[in-house]
């Protein structure tokens, strides 16, 4: 569903202002989503400590570009443990989980979503103490996890588990240094149909991620369908010396595009980068 | 006695007429096309916005993509019944999109072959079920899954059909506006049905790769052909000047997204930069940029 593949102009919705609206709610969210993932627990609803940003009307549904802004500092008395993305009304609105530590500096980070219709994108912040913090943001986008498989599908599957980092140049000691890290891989949702064969082909997507410094995690994901083709993300880490910079996946394969009770583990790849920061 | 035969005659006109047919063009002798307007494919047009046509040879016609609806499949039918009454033996898919397939089921029957790019099949099955719902949403166009018929015969790279005294050569052309682009070159004419390899006027959409797209057009660009069919805007005789324009946004695209990915930028700034100087000569340049700059910008990023 990379950006796949879209042919252009089914992108520009007719839909009524009326089913607008009505989309913008928060009944999975009260109903399903908050007692399945955060059960008995209270949320503050605050945009202090984390805030989205992404486009109101996304150009792509099958890649929107979403960025979660930390407002505070990562320190050892206080930092982000964790954040969950959620899009409100995607078939598996779980898009990710990414721990964090004191060391990733910064808890911000960016990537590329599949938005299946007009929705919120929210994102909570567990803080070390325990305390959530929740922002949302609502997106106008459809059709990003049953827009069909990318462009050049045979290019896309050529080079699948190749990564690459991204840095600025001239990176700092002990500065908070943003990354980007590429991952090609088709994501494929589970929900592209197969016209010839009548069957929908089987999810196939990156399920976990790791990224470690110098042995150290600086970011830990548990991702979903959610996530673009060729997942991109970025997120901030302190060199504090010279090292690598490595980077892990694992992909799976569900038997249902809604259900992770059924899946098949898939292949692992691993890719580093040297950082030899400037004092 | 005159008049009243004269009568008679513009009666059985007006009954033919009665019957939907599209208005068509020659642009070379025996080469009709119908010119569709610079739309967005929506409720009221139900998707009818792509060039579409046939050739007549001495012995039968090849249609050349069917439309963006099985109504204007069958009107595309019965306008080549009225100019001809050669069969049509070969249907001829450009590419998979929407506007240029959904009027396929108009022809399909016994005698007549169905021919696309060897990736076409594929390119049907992974998104019909999609086009088949978007249809419904957007076009107000009921559609099941008879309506994608796939081809009979796949394009590997050449294939030379004889329509009978007239020999049309097609190319099946590596991932460029899509990954299953075939043109048809018409010997007799020196006419080539390009479609949607060339955008004149609408802006030219990505959905394939825009490296591949350029590569194709650099190498096409030295060809001579006398008249050029593009898949939206008018025919042409200058070749190549008319395809500048268009070579000219790609080019765009391609270098200054480079840049921007060797500066470290990302697509979010890309979005809002690249390629806006040439916005007033384009149609649908608002509904089709930031989706192509978008498209551009992940396929670039996977460069080196």
């Amino acid at each position: 569903m990379k950006k796949q593949i879209v042919n252009a102009w089914f992108l520009v919705l007719l839909i009524t202002p009326l089913l607008a609206s009505a989309a913008k709610d928060e009944r999975d969210w009260n109903k399903i989503l908050k007692k399945q993932y955060f059960s008995g627990q209270s949320i503050h609803q605050s945009n202090d400590v984390i805030e989205i940003e992404a486009p109101y009307r996304a150009e792509d549904p099958a890649l929107v570009p979403v960025q979660i802004i930390s407002h505070i500092a990562q320190t050892k008395a206080q930092y982000i443990k964790k954040i969950t993305v959620f899009v409100d009304k995607n078939p598996f609105p779980f898009v990710g989980e990414f721990e964090f530590t004191p060391e990733s500096g910064k808890a911000s980070l960016a990537m590329r979503v599949r938005v299946n219709s007009y929705s919120y994108i929210r994102a909570i912040a567990e803080m070390n103490d325990g305390q959530l913090y929740m922002t949302k943001k609502f997106v106008k986008a459809s059709g990003g996890c049953s827009a069909p498989i990318g462009a050049d599908l045979d290019a896309a599957m050529k080079r699948l588990g190749k990564m690459k980092f991204r840095l600025d140049k001239g990176v700092k000691k002990d500065d908070a240094t943003l990354a980007q890290l590429l991952i090609s891989h088709p994501n494929i949702t589970g929900m592209q149909m197969d016209q010839v064969t009548r069957f929908v082909k089987k999810s196939h997507f990156v399920d976990h991620l790791k990224v470690t410094f110098d042995g150290k995690p600086v970011l830990t994901a548990k991702i979903d369908i959610a996530i673009s083709a060729d997942p991109n993300f970025r997120f901030y880490f302190v060199p504090n010396k010279k090292g690598v910079l490595k980077a892990e996946f694992s992909d799976t394969s569900c038997e249902s595009p809604t259900s992770r009770k059924v899946c098949t583990k898939g292949k692992s790849y691993s890719s580093s980068y040297t950082v030899n920061p400037s004092i | 006695m005159k008049t009243i035969f004269f009568l008679f005659c513009t009666l059985v006109i007006q009954n033919v007429s009665a019957v939907t047919t599209l208005a068509v063009t020659e642009v070379s002798p025996g080469i009709y096309v119908h010119f569709g307007p610079h739309q967005l494919p929506d409720k009221i047009n139900h998707g009818e916005i792509a060039n579409i046509g046939f050739i007549i040879g001495d012995s039968c016609v090849a249609v050349i993509d069917t439309g963006g609806n099985p109504d204007q499949g069958y009107a595309l039918k019965n306008t080549i019944e009225q100019i001809t009454i050669k069969p049509v033996c070969y249907v001829i898919n450009t590419h998979v999109h929407p506007d240029h397939i959904l009027g396929n089921i108009a022809f399909k029957q016994s005698g007549v072959k169905f021919i696309g790019h060897k990736k076409l099949a594929r390119a049907m099955a992974v998104r019909g079920e999609y086009y088949i719902a978007k249809a419904s949403d957007q076009l107000a166009v009921k559609l099941t899954a008879k309506h994608i018929i796939a081809p009979d015969m796949p394009v590997k790279r050449h294939m030379t059909l004889d329509l009978g005294g007239r020999k049309i050569t097609l190319t099946a052309h590596p991932t460029a506006h899509t990954d299953n682009d075939l043109t048809v070159f018409d010997q007799n004419t020196d006419t080539l049905w390009i479609s949607d390899l060339l955008f004149i006027g609408h802006l030219p959409v990505i959905d394939g790769s825009l490296k591949g797209w350029l590569k194709e057009l650099k190498r096409m660009e030295k060809q001579d052909y006398k008249v050029v069919i593009p898949g939206h805007g008018p025919a042409v005789t200058d070749w190549p000047k008319s395809l500048q324009p268009e070579k000219k946004y790609l080019q765009t695209l391609l270098s200054e997204i480079r840049k921007m990915i060797a500066k470290g930028q990302f697509i979010e700034d890309a979005v809002n930069q690249v390629g806006y100087l040439d916005k007033g000569q384009w149609k649908l340049f608002e509904q089709f940029h930031k989706k192509n700059v978008t498209t551009a910008f992940a396929e670039l990023e996977w460069e080196d």
